[in-house]
């Protein structure tokens, strides 16, 4: 039989599909609505119609994307179960929780509030229907919280033991689990790249209208918000995934290693990060390279003296410990994604502060390359998170739980390749329709513009919204 | 009370919340063919469920997830054991969900007509699906030393699972109905009772064959309790909907539902998947279940988060308690 045709890398490859697709999703969603609740703030406050313009040019775009990211999360919960149950025996015990957690805290939550906020505008009270959007943010931002906590144990186990008659970890210590150290730096950091993504587009959106000189009234505060959100999240991704390299390197140094393609150990200045590397094709011998002396060093201890451990002396350490086996990642893989991941993230932030500058007091750009610089905000800060989670993901290979599991041992040892293929042909076919319907709704959503709302009223001077109704 | 027992009964009330909730708005998604004449008609009956589908669905989620945490072994081996079953059932909800959303996003006939379709299949496969997966678990599946599925889609898709498949998918119709004739008001009102009058007609017929067939094939005492509940329910539910008590027939419809849910776990209690090939193989409570420490922390969430749930819920039922009108539909913006 074709190597190809194997239940654990056609699983692999649907895991890997699906997640990146419904994470296209999750950060729009977890930035926009917060946008719409920040936006739908100002309008409670002051009854301004371009506040509440605003609010429903955002939450319109909001709400497209919003049906995705739940319709393609039932898909995430069930395939640990079809795809990987030996994974599922293993860990449910510990991981199961944070599932369970999230659904009764989260996911409900968010559910129920969206609802009322979609058919509440004229049904309840205008500080009540406020409520209900920050309760959806809010319930998006939680259920962050629990899933990135689950796949924290899934890089670092912790609040665990293994029980051997049952073969299984089982929960000893939730409040581990919960405050595992990778989870509270990776938390903080996929929240701020989530406000990177939603701030991509509220700039893509803005930069789209303004390069055509119209709703300059609503877009130019929409364009000032985004590119404001773009450089406080960006910084505050960095700093946080800062924070998550140290653990990382703590936890997980073959991951590290295998980010910078560091095969012998070493320190100090020799701790060079490289920003550009060209090597033969099977990545063994390095022909060209730009190095920063001991930045490796720093990223990885925050000293200048540091040591960062090699690919070729975990893998003699993990053998020792684990046994034979291969114990790297694919390096290229985690080398490259790892690069694009914070050159598109630093990009960003330069490009925001950039279009700071050039709008600052109200300046309206006459320029075409500044808009359509801008215009690709989104698609890119997409990216970058994208690979970033590539990155995660890959750099912990060969392990589905880092240390405990391997991969190859987590699959379903009864489901077929027949049926796997068939399932990840369906979901490929499904996704790529929906994505094609998913983003001509979008662009059609961001070129209509901002919807209009009814003239203000004589008296209180407020615009009050419609009903809105499917 | 051992915390897997009480698990057990937990997980049951989960997805007795999914399919009284999620049960009425499938039937609301297949009888959009069947009620709605025109345009205004069918953006009606998506906005009787509108607000509410999205925390309906939920409930499966928090279902599966519950499985998972509190039963590893068992969500293992049903999910990967009817793969292919419930690989229908997530396509069936992703073009279900997204055509929510999308089907108001433009105007031509032919875009809305494609996504009343998506919406329509979309409810009735899982409707069907849901029904066969529970009777093939309360039947019993081949299973191996490792509680592994060893049997294939064909055996999975056996007389009695087809015939609870076709009682849950008839059910959630007629419940489905009655909602609309309590939610709705006119002409189409008037059609939703009648819907609902035959449909549930030929649904006394094929669940009680069916809660018959379970009972004398697996049923235990307190089987027989919960299936005369939901029978009795059942037909309450169908008189009250005759003599246009729709709020009666609704509530009835929904114990019915329940009971029958209730019904099947009861059958199944103390086994979660018994072995149809040899007993030892069978996951039970016992041999399926968390850790006592997992337990008792999930215990403590599901004690202070499940009331919280069921109040807001509750609230925005409340919410949105009354009837969508066509004049309502054709005045409001999308």
């Amino acid at each position: 039989m074709n190597e190809l045709l194997d239940p654990l890398l056609l699983s692999r490859w649907q895991f890997g599909l699906t997640t990146v697709y419904h994470f296209l999703f999750v950060p729009l969603t977890i930035g926009l609505a917060s946008t719409a609740a920040v936006f739908q703030t100002a309008w409670y406050r002051t009854g301004r119609a371009e506040y509440l313009r605003i609010t429903r040019f955002f939450g319109s775009i909001f709400l497209i994307n919003f049906a995705m990211g739940v319709v393609t999360g039932i898909v995430q919960e069930f395939q640990f179960g079809m795809n990987w149950s030996e994974y599922s025996r293993f860990v449910g015990d510990v991981f199961g929780a944070p599932l369970a957690l999230e659904g009764l805290l989260a996911f409900f939550f968010e559910a129920t509030f969206i609802g009322l906020w979609i058919f509440g505008w004229d049904k309840l009270p205008r500080g009540l229907h406020l409520a209900t959007i920050w309760a959806t943010a809010i319930g998006s931002i939680m259920s962050a919280y629990f899933i990135i906590a689950a796949n924290a144990f899934m890089q670092n186990p912790v609040g665990y033991e293994m029980n051997a008659e049952k073969g299984r970890a089982e929960l000893v210590d939730i409040w581990a689990l919960l405050t595992n150290p990778v989870a509270l730096a990776a938390f903080p950091h996929t929240i701020a790249a989530s406000f990177m993504v939603a701030a991509g587009l509220i700039i893509s959106a803005a930069a789209w209208h303004l390069a055509r000189n119209q709703h300059l009234d609503t877009m130019r505060t929409a364009l000032k918000f985004g590119l404001w959100t773009m450089v406080v999240a960006g910084a505050l991704t960095t700093i946080f995934g800062d924070q998550l390299s140290l653990a990382m390197v703590a936890t997980q140094p073959m991951k590290m290693a295998a980010a910078e393609a560091t095969y012998d150990t070493v320190c100090a200045a020799d701790a060079s990060f490289s920003l550009f590397t060209l090597g033969t094709p099977d990545g063994s011998t390095e022909l060209f390279s730009i190095r920063v002396p001991y930045l490796l060093s720093f990223l990885s201890t925050h000293t200048f003296d540091g040591c960062v451990e090699g690919i070729n002396d975990l893998q003699a350490d993990y053998t020792e410990l684990y046994g034979p086996g291969d114990y790297a990642p694919i390096i290229w893989i985690t080398y490259w994604a790892f690069r694009w991941m914070i050159g598109l993230g630093l990009l960003h932030v330069f490009i925001a502060v950039v279009g700071l500058w050039v709008t600052r007091g109200g300046r309206t750009p006459k320029q075409p390359w500044v808009w359509r610089v801008a215009i690709w905000s989104f698609p890119l800060s997409l990216a970058a998170m994208i690979v970033g989670w590539v990155f995660t993901e890959m750099g912990r290979q060969p392990w589905i739980v880092f240390s405990l599991l391997p991969t190859e041992s987590a699959v379903s040892p009864n489901v077929s390749v027949l049926e796997v293929l068939i399932s990840l042909v369906a979901f490929t076919l499904i996704y790529g329709a929906l994505a094609i319907v998913e983003v001509r709704l979008v662009i059609r959503a961001i070129r209509s513009g901002p919807p209009e709302v009814g003239e203000p009223d004589p008296e209180t001077g407020r615009v009050e919204p419609a009903t809105t109704v499917y | 009370m051992d915390l897997s027992v009480l698990w057990f009964w937990i997980v049951a009330f989960l997805f007795v919340g999914y399919f009284v909730l999620d049960g009425f708005d499938f039937g609301v998604g297949m009888s959009l063919p069947l009620l709605g004449r025109d345009e205004t008609d069918r953006r009606v009956l998506i906005n009787t469920i509108g607000p509410v589908w999205d925390l309906n669905e939920t409930w499966v989620i928090v279902a599966g997830a519950s499985l998972f945490a509190a039963f590893p072994e068992w969500y293992a081996t049903l999910f990967s054991g009817f793969y292919l079953p419930l690989l229908l059932i997530l396509l069936a909800l992703i073009a279900r969900g997204v055509s929510f959303e999308y089907r108001h996003q433009r105007p031509e006939a032919a875009w809305k007509r494609r996504f009343d379709g998506m919406i329509t299949v979309g409810s009735a496969l899982p409707a069907l699906l849901w029904g066969v997966a529970f009777a093939n678990i309360v039947q019993g599946v081949p299973l191996d030393a490792g509680h592994n599925y060893t049997g294939t889609l064909v055996d999975l898709l056996n007389p009695y699972a087809l015939l609870g498949g076709v009682t849950t998918l008839l059910l959630f119709l007629t419940h489905g109905a009655v909602f609309v004739s309590l939610k709705t008001e006119g002409e189409l009102r008037h059609r939703a009772r009648h819907l609902a009058t035959r449909a549930g007609a030929v649904t006394i017929v094929i669940a009680t064959a069916f809660l018959l067939w379970t009972g004398l094939a697996f049923g235990t005492p307190w089987f027989w309790v919960f299936a005369l509940v939901a029978a009795a329910a059942l037909i309450g539910g169908w008189l009250a909907n005759t003599r246009s008590a729709e709020r009666t027939a609704f509530t009835l419809l929904a114990i019915t539902v329940a009971a029958a849910v209730l019904a099947l776990f009861s059958a199944l209690f103390p086994e979660v998947m018994p072995a149809s090939n040899d007993p030892a193989n069978s996951l039970t409570i016992a041999n399926a279940s968390s850790s006592t420490y997992t337990l008792t922390v999930m215990s403590w969430t599901a004690l202070i988060f499940l009331p919280l749930v069921l109040a807001y819920q509750g609230w925005t039922y409340w919410v949105f308690r009354k009837r969508v009108t066509r004049a309502s539909i054709d005045a409001a913006a999308h």
